[in-house]
C-alpha cells in the first residue's frame, strides 16, 4: 500500500511539473500575455515598395512596439501594395498627417514600420489611412545612386 | 540451352512468389496492428476500474523517464547556446541566440529527441515486457480466465504512452533552455534582458508552442502503437523478443523522424 502511495504521489509529480513546462513555455518563452481581449483599431497605408515587411513585423512610434501588421497585398486600384496596420487602442492619438516608413532594425535586422508623428488635430480612427508614407529603402538602388554620384564627381 | 532457360523461369517465378509473399504480410502486419489498435482504444470499460493500472503504467513510463529526458534536455539546450553564439557572434547579433535556442528546441529537438530517447527508454521496455507475457503464456491464460488482454495489458500502456510524452517533450523544452539561458547569459555573458526578450518576440504561442505539443502528440502515439503492437505480436521464442525489441527501436526512430518532416512540411512549410 506504501508502494501504490509513493507511485501515485510521483505521478502527481509528474504531471503537475509536465503541466507547469506547458505554462512555462507559453508564458515565458512565447510571451503570451493573459489578457488577450485587447483591443486595437486598423489603420491602413500604401507603399511603393515594402521591401522585407512581412505579416507580424511590428509597428512602432519612437521606436517602442504599439502594434503589428496584419495584412499585406498589392491594390490593383491603387497601383501600390497595401498594408493594414493593427494598432493598440490606448495609442488614440496619431496625427492624420503622421508619417509611416519601413524601417530596419540594425544592418541585418528585420524589417518593421516606423510612425513619425505629424501635427495635425484630427487623428486617425478605425479604418483611417496614413497617405504620408516612405517607402522601403532597397539597397541595389543605393548603390547604384552612390555609383552615379561618383561617376559624375569623376567626370 | 533450353534447359537453361527454364532454369532461369522457375527462379524468377520462385523469387516474384517470395516478393508477393513478404508483401502480403507486410500488408496484413499493418492491419492487424490497426485493427489491434482499435480494440486497444476502444475496448475499454470504464475508466475509473483501471485507473489504478494507468496510474502504474504513467509511473514506469513517464516518471521513470524524468531523469534521461532531463539531463539530456539539460545538455541539448547548453550545447545550442554555445553553438549559437559561437555562429551568432560573428554577425554581431549573439542576443538572438535566445530566439535561436527557443526556435530550435520548441519545434524540431524537443518532440523528436524525447521521441528518440522514450522510443529507447520506454517503447523497448513495453515491448520486452508484453513478449515476455506472451512467450510464457500469461496472455493466453488471461484469455482463459475471460480477462481480455487488450484492455487489462494493453489499453493502460497505450493510454500512458500517450498521456506521458507531451508532458515530456514539454519539460525537455523547458529544461533546454533553461540551459540554453545558463551557457549564454551567466558565462558568455549575454545581456539577460535582450536573451528574454529576443525569444518572446520570434515564438508565438499558437505557431511555435502549439506545433511542437502537436508533434510530441503524434510521436507519443506511434511510439507507443509500434512498442505494444511488437510486443503482442512477437513469435513466442527467446529470440523473437530480442527481434522485436530491435524492430520497436528501428521502426519508432523511423517513423518519428519521417513524420517529422511531414509534419513540419505541412505546419511551417505552407503547403
Amino acid at each position: 500500500m506504501v508502494r501504490m502511495r509513493t507511485v501515485e504521489i510521483s505521478v502527481g509529480v509528474f504531471m503537475l511539473a509536465g503541466i507547469f513546462a506547458l505554462i512555462l513555455l507559453a508564458l515565458r518563452v512565447s510571451g503570451l500575455s493573459i489578457q488577450t481581449a485587447q483591443t486595437t483599431y486598423h489603420v491602413h497605408a500604401f507603399f511603393d515598395h515594402i521591401g522585407g515587411l512581412k505579416v507580424r513585423s511590428k509597428v512602432a512610434i519612437s521606436g517602442v512596439n504599439v502594434g503589428k501588421v496584419v495584412s499585406i497585398s498589392y491594390d490593383k486600384t491603387e497601383m501600390r501594395a497595401k498594408v493594414v496596420m493593427e494598432i493598440d487602442s490606448q495609442v488614440n492619438n496619431i496625427p492624420t498627417d503622421s508619417t509611416a516608413a519601413i524601417l530596419t532594425s540594425g544592418l541585418l535586422g528585420e524589417q518593421y514600420i516606423g510612425i513619425t508623428l505629424g501635427g495635425e488635430e484630427k487623428t486617425l480612427q478605425e479604418g483611417g489611412e496614413i497617405w504620408n508614407t516612405q517607402p522601403a529603402q532597397i539597397l541595389e538602388d543605393l548603390i547604384g545612386k552612390f555609383l552615379q554620384q561618383s561617376v559624375k564627381e569623376v567626370e | 540451352m533450353k534447359r537453361q532457360r527454364l532454369d532461369l523461369m522457375t527462379s524468377f517465378i520462385t523469387f516474384l512468389r517470395r516478393l508477393g509473399q513478404s508483401g502480403i504480410m507486410r500488408v496484413e502486419s499493418i492491419g492487424r496492428s490497426g485493427v489491434f489498435l482499435l480494440l486497444a482504444i476502444f475496448g475499454r470499460s470504464g475508466f475509473g476500474s483501471r485507473y489504478q493500472l494507468l496510474l502504474q503504467q504513467l509511473y514506469s513510463i513517464g516518471v521513470l523517464s524524468l531523469v534521461i529526458i532531463s539531463v539530456s534536455g539539460l545538455f541539448i539546450g547548453m550545447v545550442l547556446g554555445l553553438q549559437g553564439y559561437n555562429i551568432l557572434v560573428t554577425y554581431g547579433s549573439e542576443e538572438a541566440v535566445g530566439q535561436m535556442v527557443a526556435l530550435t528546441l520548441l519545434r524540431e529537438l524537443g518532440p523528436v529527441v524525447t521521441a528518440l530517447l522514450y522510443a529507447g527508454r520506454a517503447g523497448s521496455a513495453l515491448t520486452a515486457e508484453i513478449g515476455l507475457m506472451k512467450v510464457t503464456e500469461q496472455l493466453s491464460s488471461m484469455e482463459m480466465i475471460g480477462v481480455d488482454p487488450l484492455k487489462r495489458i494493453v489499453a493502460p500502456r497505450f493510454w500512458a504512452g500517450f498521456i506521458s510524452m507531451p508532458l515530456l517533450a514539454a519539460i525537455f523544452s523547458v529544461i533546454g533552455i533553461y540551459g540554453g539561458a545558463m551557457v549564454s547569459v551567466d558565462w558568455l555573458g549575454i545581456y539577460e534582458g535582450s536573451f528574454w526578450s529576443n525569444m518572446q518576440q520570434s515564438v508565438n504561442f499558437a505557431d511555435d508552442v502549439c506545433n511542437g505539443v502537436i508533434k510530441s502528440l503524434v510521436f507519443g502515439f506511434v511510439v507507443t502503437w509500434i512498442a505494444v503492437f511488437q510486443g503482442y505480436d512477437t513469435m513466442p521464442t527467446s529470440e523473437g523478443i530480442s527481434r522485436a525489441t530491435t524492430r520497436t527501436v528501428v521502426y519508432s526512430s523511423l517513423a518519428v523522424l519521417g513524420l517529422d518532416f511531414i509534419l513540419t512540411a505541412v505546419m511551417f512549410g505552407e503547403l
